[in-house]
């Protein structure tokens, strides 16, 4: 059993902007969890996770790998920056932690290399211009606006996760079924060849939530 | 708190500035120098992603000279605790870093790295 990481330094004022762990995140944890064998066997050298948010997922990733791999974080609102690099000091795995969006400036260097890449976006269905208005205003509702079908931030990730992939390396997902799940699969495995499978699904109140892995298609 | 390991990561990410943007150059920095764990396998294994000549000029940039020039064949104990030192202890806590292409300049306040880019400057 791998302890949920401690987030007692954060309070009710860190969440007025930062996205808080619920349901989706400790999914994404138990999905981690479940895999940690398959993950240790990678030997990654580099992680990435995409709007780490409180820095709860990277934490328990940082758990499971210890001190064997470099963590990168990015997060598109500076408060969530903060939080994540504390969440990780606190939880005794080091986070690097950039202000950018997605894989921003990492992506020159970082083409075909990164082992393990973490993603829990934007995922509920709302307005497309309430989506785009809550990222580029760096708010709390950009943890969770995803415009149309909850996939507008999400699909602008899908098209380029490929090229930062290491060729062992897994992606996760936190998606909505109102997503359309099979749909996101048939598309990364016609366009991108990576196959995927869905590690754990839940119910949680009116969400229905699942954790998809992708890889390479070997 | 931007560790020289994260720095020879990232390159200048402005639309169509693809080519000399990398690395970022420091700029007025204030560095903080903070003990990591030691861990040898870790080194090895990441020494080749590493972009050697960035990572030299970088130190020096930020005061640290210890690093030679060339990336030695052996891989002995004490150039592997250099190398721990240089990527993973030395943390830039205020200060820029400046694009050598197109000039951009990304503040780093507080420890984090404000690379964030206008609407119309996303690729």
């Amino acid at each position: 059993m791998i302890p949920t990481p401690n987030l007692s330094h954060l309070t009710s004022a860190d969440y007025d902007s930062v996205y808080e762990p619920a349901e989706d995140t400790y999914l994404l944890l138990d999905a981690l969890e479940q895999d940690a064998e398959h993950l240790r066997e990678l030997h990654a050298t580099v992680c990435l996770e995409v709007g780490s948010g409180s820095g709860c997922v990277s934490s328990f990733l940082g758990s499971i790998l210890g001190s064997t791999a470099l963590y990168l974080c990015t997060d598109i609102n500076p408060h969530a920056c903060i939080c994540s690099f504390r969440t990780g000091l606190q939880n005794k795995t080091f986070l690097d932690v950039v202000n950018t969006t997605f894989a921003g400036p990492f992506h020159h260097r970082l083409k075909n290399a990164i082992d393990v890449i973490l993603f829990n976006p934007p995922y509920v269905p709302t307005d497309r211009e309430e989506a785009l208005n809550a990222q580029s205003k760096r708010y709390v509702e950009g943890s969770w606006a995803g415009g149309k079908d909850g996939m507008d931030i999400t699909d602008r990730f899908l098209d380029v996760v490929k090229e930062l992939l290491s060729p062992r390396g897994l992606f996760y997902l936190v998606a909505l079924k109102q997503n359309d799940i099979p749909n996101i699969q048939r598309r990364m495995q016609d366009k991108f060849g990576l196959s995927s499978q869905t590690v754990l699904h839940r119910r949680a109140g009116s969400e229905h939530l699942f954790i998809l892995r992708f890889q390479r298609t070997s | 708190m931007v560790r020289l390991i994260t720095h020879n990561l990232l390159a200048c990410h402005v639309k169509g500035c693809t080519s000399n943007n990398f690395p970022l150059e420091f700029k007025d920095v204030q560095v903080e120098l903070r003990d990591a764990e030691f861990n040898s396998d870790f080194l090895r294994g990441f020494i080749p992603k590493i972009e050697w000549k960035a990572l030299v000029d970088a130190a020096r940039q930020v005061g640290n000279t210890s690093l030679p020039l060339e990336l030695p064949e052996m891989l002995d104990d004490d150039f592997l605790k250099s190398l721990h030192h240089v990527l993973l202890e030395i943390h830039v806590e205020e200060g820029s870093m400046t694009c050598p292409n197109c000039h951009h300049v990304y503040p780093i306040s507080n420890g984090i790295p404000n690379m964030l880019l206008a609407e119309h400057e996303i690729g």
